[in-house]
């Protein structure tokens, strides 16, 4: 299998689907022309026109709303946000349109669209670019999140999401676009609402989602070779829908639950699942669930702080310690 | 402010009206009177607790939904805010099923998930119904988009109010749609006030708000909603432009809400004078204003009127009776409708978890 980017992962599913289906579309600030602020859409526009591949002006609002309405008229739009930050100017459309319409026609009306970009901190860019709103979009029943780890999952959960006939935001993340991977050539879909357990382990799950899933991955093999304790990393892919089965299947085997989160951690994703895995497999645990998430602070400028404010393996290892 | 004259001579001379025939006119007259009828009738029941939430009458602004469903050709969209009682009907959508969903029951057409502000017929090329105030606006834009992209011979009409147009997505829409070249008609509905609020103390102009067009390198120009004929021929005349050429048009239309801003508004005779309100009433209705013309031209007669009108608002009864014997959705609806993967039970639809209340 060919080693590939994650960043060209992705732009080999937007190149399957375009191929495949004349419906589908690309959109967004400098996507186009300029080959995509991450360079995510390269060589797209060149191959695939002005028709399908196509630059919209600096209105977050206005072609988030435009993409909702093609949408209702049959039409995929994939479309970027530049920051999933710069979502907060457009929310609107995608809470209240893209996330409600479809109830409130009593599901005459739907809504097959991908918004993407990315949405980590970690990078020093400050608050207003740091946003990591999986959580909040994950709040609206209607839409759909995935937040994909590695380049493998990244292609083919991209073209489950294009193909999906709902919503669904995919957030990426900046620090990821240049990680390798082993990547079929050609289309592959990853369903959404299924974990993949990325590391079998006996003593403890450690539950994340995105890039976290590597910091888990870190940090399971340092406590393996430090202290013999073997830690199962589950990597969510998609948030809602979620797949609670694999996560709880983990949680009667190894008994200890520790969430890693690069999300905040109040009302964060990590929330939900301590609260749903203590509903739901409370009998099963041997110690409270804890969690890793990002401080709860807004992201800060400064490097080496900022390092400190996302979950690292040392806050991984100390806190999985304390659960035996 | 509305002027009293009648439609010129010119404007019911134009291409497009000539072509109206009397059958036409008349059916455009009868469905103005379903309109009023049918809110009078949801007035009454909304008084006596049978509804919820807000209700935003249309009645004084009928003519300016019926004007542009008579010109829809198969091809075109619409689009509106949630004062969309008006333009459900002119599109086609029956009284049953609207008034079904303003009692919240089973039957309406949104199945009780909507209520006023939320009316859909996809099938009549009608596209709500929005509650957030210039919310529709881009969606009114990506229905233009799609008929491009689809190379469909339509235009998208896009209605907002004159408070909307001081929402950012507005500026942002004007120019999306002149950059890029879409068929829309963006259709301003100035009835003078954003609810306690009047166009002066909301809106830094010169002239008129659609002269704000002329900023974004678009067509626009300004109607009066009484009247019939210039509304069509104005209406016409943008919707081809849009279909034909691919450049959007705004159009502002003067008209008036009698009513106040909903039916809980309690105040609206204190931000406006009960003289104004009996002005537009005496002077400017647009049923009326038709009713005359075509009692002129000899199309009408008072006893057609009368049997036009008797039964509107026979079916506007009718459509209470539907509604009232109509049955609550059931609980387990309240988890449908949310996802279609999850609907049509499809593979995406019953992988992962989509609801997360608790079930026990
Ligand atoms: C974003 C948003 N802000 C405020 C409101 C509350 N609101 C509903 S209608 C309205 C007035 C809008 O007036 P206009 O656009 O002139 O339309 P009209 O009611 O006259 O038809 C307001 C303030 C809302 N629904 N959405
Ligand atoms: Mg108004």
């Amino acid at each position: 299998m060919p080693l590939i980017t994650y960043r060209k992962a992705l732009n080999e599913a937007f190149s399957e689907e375009l191929t495949r289906d004349d419906s589908v579309f690309l959109m967004g600030e400098e996507v186009a022309e300029y080959n995509g602020a991450y360079k995510v859409t390269e060589g797209l526009w060149e191959r695939f026109g002005s028709k399908r591949v196509i630059d919209t002006p600096i209105s977050e609002a206005a072609f988030l709303g435009l993409g909702v309405g093609a949408a209702m008229m049959g039409l995929r739009p994939v479309v970027e946000l530049m920051f999933w930050s710069f979502a907060y100017v457009g929310f609107d459309q995608i809470i209240n349109n893209a996330g409600c319409v479809r109830y409130m026609s009593g599901g005459l009306i739907n809504v097959p669209m991908v918004i993407r970009g990315p949405a980590n901190g970690g990078t020093s860019v400050g608050a207003t670019h740091s946003h990591t709103p999986e959580n909040l979009i994950a709040n609206t029943p209607g839409l759909k999140v995935v937040c994909p780890a590695t380049p493998y999952d990244a292609k083919g959960l991209m073209i489950a999401s294009i193909r999906d006939n709902d919503t669904v935001c995919f957030m990426e993340n900046t620090l990821l676009y240049g990680n390798t991977g082993e990547v079929p050539e050609g289309s592959y879909t990853i369903p959404l609402g299924v974990a993949d357990i990325k590391r079998l382990g006996t003593d403890i799950s450690f539950i994340a989602y995105g890039r976290a899933v590597l910091t888990a991955l870190e940090a399971a093999e340092i406590l393996q070779a430090e202290h013999g304790i073997s830690a199962e990393v589950i990597d969510l892919r998609s948030i809602r829908p979620l797949d609670e089965e694999t996560l709880l299947t983990s949680v009667a085997k190894t008994h200890r639950v520790l969430l890693i989160d690069e999300n905040k951690p109040f009302c964060g994703v990590s929330a939900q699942i301590a609260a749903m895995i203590a509903e739901k497999a409370f009998d099963e645990l041997d110690a409270p669930i804890l969690r890793v998430t990002a401080l709860d602070a807004p992201a800060i400028y400064s490097m080496p702080l900022e390092k400190l404010q996302l979950p690292t393996p040392e806050r991984i290892i100390s806190k999985a310690l304390t659960l035996f | 402010m509305i002027t009293t004259t009648p439609d010129s001579k010119e404007v019911a001379q134009a291409p497009i009206n000539l072509a109206f025939t009397s059958e036409q006119k008349i059916a455009a007259l009868r469905e103005m009177l379903r309109i009023r009828r049918f809110e009078q009738q949801a007035l009454k029941f909304y008084n006596q607790g049978k509804m919820g939430g807000f209700l935003h009458l249309y009645i004084g602004q009928e003519s300016v939904a019926v004007a542009a469903a008579s010109l829809m050709n198969g091809h075109d969209e619409m689009i509106t805010a949630y004062r969309d009682h008006g333009h459900a009907l002119a599109v086609g959508m029956s009284m049953e099923e609207c008034m079904a969903e303003l009692f919240g029951k089973a039957t309406g057409c949104s199945k009780g998930k909507g209520g006023s502000m939320h009316f859909f017929a996809p099938d009549k090329h009608y596209w709500g119904g929005h509650g957030i105030v210039a919310g529709q606006v881009p969606l009114g834009l990506g229905l233009a988009f799609a008929l491009k992209y689809k190379q469909i011979p339509g235009c998208a009409l896009c209605f907002l109010g004159d408070g909307a147009v001081n929402q950012g997505v507005v500026a942002e829409s004007l120019n999306l749609a002149s950059l890029w070249d879409l068929p829309i008609v963006f259709i301003i509905e100035n009835n003078g006030y954003s609810m306690g609020t009047s166009l002066e103390r909301s809106s830094a102009i010169d002239n008129c708000l659609a002269e704000r067009a002329a900023g974004f390198n678009m067509k626009w120009s300004v109607v009066n909603g009484s009247h019939f004929y210039e509304l069509r021929a104005t209406l016409h005349t943008s919707m081809e432009e849009a279909r034909t050429t691919l450049r959007p048009v705004l159009l502002e239309i003067k008209t008036y809400r009698y009513y106040g801003h909903s039916i809980a508004d309690a105040n609206h005779k204190k931000y406006r004078t009960a003289e104004e309100i009996e002005q537009y009433k005496e002077n400017h209705d647009p049923i009326s204003c038709w009713q005359h013309q075509l009692l002129e031209e000899k199309i009408l007669t008072e006893s057609m009127l009368e049997s036009i009108d008797g039964a509107a608002k026979e079916e506007a009864a009718a459509s209470v009776i539907f509604a009232e014997a109509s049955p609550w959705p059931e609980p387990e609806s309240i988890f449908t409708d949310i996802y279609y993967e999850v609907d049509q039970a499809s593979e995406a639809g019953r992988t992962g978890v989509h609801f997360f209340s608790d079930s026990r």
